[in-house]
């Protein structure tokens, strides 16, 4: 009875959002459409720091579509001068930025119902989830992959218990790295990585959508 | 809003043909639309018989490989910058190749649909694309599109069509003419009626001499002849033919070089076809100063070899500007070769001058191998020869050492002039090659009828003869043994047709490969032995094998073969396309890397380059097919 109420005010956007989650429609690897996202962050504290970037891409079988992306800047007050360096975007850039409430409502617009997928993804989930919690909604409801555990799965892992950095990926599966640290290149970047990553994995044993989600030693960045 | 992923993208296609002429704007908008294709080694994009998709491919990262399913045969290769699948674009029929990532690789998949939206205004980018299409479609000369096969050369008719050198002359069409038997009173009264300078004496329609004011003035009014005789005996002949479609640059060269006023234009531009016009000096209206008639002028006036190779400096300038200018290759070779024949003659008569004696008997001097195909654009080394007169065997040695002591002066004088000796000495200054005509009939006999691979070689330097001065009843005797030997000896073409299936053309190029048909790779392109030659020993061949005498230029073999040969006129219209284009590329390559232009670094060619040359093997590989099948060669291959 308390859920149902504090549902009915739930602004439309995050109505129509979970709308998308009623569709049982089965998918497999070929047709599920996978939402490759990154945030760039004024620093790595959750509760502390604010996100200033979403880049995400759309990938569908081996195809990455760039019509079917998103590339959004954020209004925060916090600035944090120490990551400028990093990610390069100033406080008062020429580039046009959203308030975090019209970022979210473009971002789960567009997301909809996909399985969403980053480099650490633990991280960048957690974020948006904060984001979410200041609006008072609750978290993304969607599944989600990780490519630094994905890529544990692949025989190309020479150490388990490793962290293996974007960069190293990078290096490992011959990728260029241009646009590294902006939300939409790092997307990018991983879109191929998670592409690579599952042609390897198909290549060495039967791979479903399913058995991507199965990982017995979960360990992400948090 | 910024999109960093399409600004990537637009970035990696802007470099590329056809998106480098595509407006900013409309790149950006494909940019935006473009779908990233992973692909694993021996992944499919499409195989032959599956219906088209609605978009085509750009490698970005990789290669792929294009194959003809039935045979397994790799057709193409693509890597970075490449595009493939363009028959999406024409939206019929199904893929008629396969095409399979050979290493991991990247693409860009773009909306056909879109790319037509965007572009239907941009005509430079449509032809790069129709021509990408038609160099991977099975069968070029079928007529699809042959006219946007080789964009190349229609841009270079379009961007000459100001330039007064190169314009058709105006000739007087309806000539006046008189029989071999007309009296010279008949046919001057004809002239006067006609109010005419000239008279061509013609039979059968045909050209025989010709009777101007200047032979009235010179032969009659001095009374060494009398008015009642026939204008046979004051004719000129043989005249001066040349085809319809004769530049004013050329008539000029003619008459300067013949030192004659008037040209008989003939149905085909020979002797042996029905007159159709008269082209006088006085026709040609030269507005502006005309570089190669007063550098032709300038060698008729110099007085050593000096003078002559200044000029011949010059010519190279004139030939550098035509290039920049992009006037037609085949004018130019006109051109050229016009003046190198005038300084090459001027040498011989400096050459007479200083002999103690004149010339004991007469004699021709012949240019060979590609000056006397008269396709030598850049200077190369020499090659000539010399055939004299037969002489009773007594006066043999004289003879032949007073030619021999000319032609050593004549190379020497060319070799100053800038004309290097040729290394392997096929010059009139050998002993070898300075022969009496039975010498010579003698030796073609024997290359004709026991060929082995010298023999043919020589045969392929030796039968692109052309008279450059002296006497032509010589030539034509030499021509007839030539014909005659052939005729019963037959088999001497097969010899000669394995001979032009040599050197094959390289399929295509990959990175900074050639793409071979066995597989080979090598870094640098022959553009010479690998493309021109091929053209032009196929020429030669099929020339040879109709038994046509008197055209020994690739580009008027062929186009005689299109005319004798109308069921394959396509592909010798094709022939002459790629010849015309390969002929300026290398020329263009030894004028900026001053060298012969015979060796291409495969690194320094763009797309479009590659493109352009890829279009020409495919003609190339057809007349070989067409040879290995009409000479029954595979079974001697």
């Amino acid at each position: 009875m308390f859920t149902w109420f504090k549902q009915k005010n739930y602004p439309d956007f995050w109505k129509k959002y979970q709308e998308h989650f009623k569709n049982k429609e089965e998918h497999d690897l070929n047709t599920a459409r996978f939402v490759v996202f990154d945030t760039e962050t004024t620093g790595l504290d959750i509760k502390k720091d604010r996100i200033l970037s979403i880049g995400a891409i759309a990938v569908t079988g081996n195809t990455m579509d760039v019509a079917d992306s998103l590339e959004i800047y954020l209004k925060q007050d916090l600035f944090n001068s120490k990551t400028v360096a990093i990610h390069g975007i100033l406080k008062e850039g020429n580039i046009i930025k959203s308030e975090e409430k019209e970022a979210l409502v473009q971002f789960l617009d567009y997301i909809k119902n996909a399985i969403l997928v980053a480099h650490h993804a633990a991280f960048d989930v957690t974020m948006i989830n904060e984001c979410l919690a200041r609006q008072n909604l609750p978290k993304l409801k969607n599944k989600v992959l990780d490519t630094g555990t994905l890529f544990k799965k692949t025989t190309l892992c020479t150490s388990k218990d490793k962290l293996y950095a974007l960069d190293e990926l990078c290096t490992l599966f011959d990728i260029n790295k241009h646009d590294r640290h902006t939300a939409s290149g790092d997307a990018f970047i991983t879109g191929i990585v998670f592409l690579k990553i599952l042609a390897q994995l198909s290549a060495t044993r039967k791979t479903t959508l399913k058995s991507l989600f199965y990982n017995p030693n979960r360990r992400g960045l948090l | 809003m910024k999109n960093t992923i399409a600004e990537r993208i637009f970035d990696f296609l802007k470099d590329f043909p056809p998106f480098d002429v595509l407006q900013k704007e409309e790149l950006y908008t494909i940019s935006k639309n473009v779908k990233v294709v992973y692909l694993q080694k021996e992944q499919y994009i499409f195989k032959t018989d599956e219906n088209i998709h609605d978009h085509f491919y750009v490698v970005k990262d990789g290669a792929v490989g294009i194959f003809r399913e039935e045979d397994h045969t790799l057709v193409d290769e693509c890597d970075e910058g490449d595009i493939f699948g363009l028959r999406a674009l024409i939206r019929k029929d199904n893929y008629i190749l396969s095409a399979k990532a050979i290493e991991e690789s990247i693409l860009y998949s773009i909306s056909s649909e879109l790319l037509e939206k965007v572009i239907h205004t941009n005509a430079q980018a449509n032809k790069y694309l129709l021509a990408s299409f038609v160099a991977n479609i099975r069968n070029p000369y079928s007529g699809e599109s042959i006219d946007s096969l080789f964009t190349q050369t229609e841009d270079l008719q379009k961007n000459t069509s100001n330039l007064t050198e190169v314009q058709s002359a105006q000739y007087s069409k309806n000539p006046i003419t008189c029989s071999l038997n007309t009296s010279i009173k008949e046919a001057a009264q004809t002239m006067s009626s006609n109010r005419i300078g000239s008279i061509v004496i013609t039979k059968e329609e045909k050209p025989l001499g010709i009777i101007t004011d200047k032979d009235l003035r010179n032969k009659i009014a001095t009374g060494q002849f009398p008015i009642e005789d026939t204008v046979k005996n004051i004719m000129s002949a043989p005249v001066i033919t040349y085809p319809k479609n004769i530049t004013v640059a050329e008539a000029q060269i003619a008459m300067l070089q013949h030192s004659i006023s008037h040209l008989c234009i003939t149905e085909n531009g020979t002797l042996n076809a029905k007159l159709v016009g008269i082209l006088s000096e006085h026709d040609i209206v030269v507005i502006h100063g005309n570089n190669p008639s007063v550098l032709i002028k300038e060698v008729k006036r110099s007085k050593t070899a000096k003078d002559l190779k200044y000029i011949r400096e010059k010519a190279q300038q004139l030939l550098e500007g035509y290039i920049t200018q992009n006037v037609p290759i085949f004018f130019i070779a006109k051109v050229i070769s016009a003046i190198n024949t005038t300084i090459t003659q001027k040498a011989i008569t400096l050459s007479i001058e200083e002999m103690d004696t004149p010339p004991p008997t007469k004699y021709s001097w012949l240019a060979l191998g590609s000056q006397g195909r008269r396709e030598q654009l850049l200077l190369t080394d020499q090659d000539n020869a010399l055939v004299f007169e037969n002489v009773p065997e007594e006066k043999y040695f004289q003879t032949k050492n007073y030619f021999l002591s000319l032609s050593d002066k004549v190379t020497h004088k060319l070799n100053t002039i800038g004309f290097e000796f040729c290394p392997a000495k096929m010059m009139a200054s050998n002993p070898q090659w300075c022969l009496s005509l039975d010498e010579w009939k003698e030796q073609f006999n024997n290359w004709i009828t026991k060929p082995d691979a010298d023999k043919i070689m020589l045969c392929t330097i030796f039968f692109d003869y052309n008279l450059v001065f002296g006497n032509k009843e010589l030539v034509n005797e030499m021509s007839e043994s030539i014909f005659n030997a052939i005729n019963t000896y037959e088999i001497f073409l097969n010899f000669l047709g394995l001979n032009a299936l040599k050197n094959p053309p390289p399929l295509s190029f990959f990175r900074q490969f050639l793409v071979e048909h066995s597989g080979e790779h090598k870094d640098q392109f022959d553009i010479k032995a690998r493309a021109l030659m091929p053209l032009v020993d196929a020429a030669r061949l099929l020339i040879l094998s109709h038994n046509i005498k008197d055209f020994n230029n690739t580009v008027l073999r062929y186009e005689k073969l299109a005319e004798v040969e109308p069921q394959n006129k396509d592909l010798y219209v094709s022939c002459i396309d790629a010849f015309k284009i390969l002929l300026q590329f290398r020329t263009q390559q030894g004028l900026r890397h001053g060298n012969s232009g015979r060796f291409i670094d495969l690194n320094t060619l763009n797309k479009t380059d590659r493109l352009k040359l890829k279009g020409c093997f495919k003609p190339i590989k057809n007349i070989q097919e067409l040879i290995q099948v009409r000479f029954n060669l595979s079974q001697l291959l």
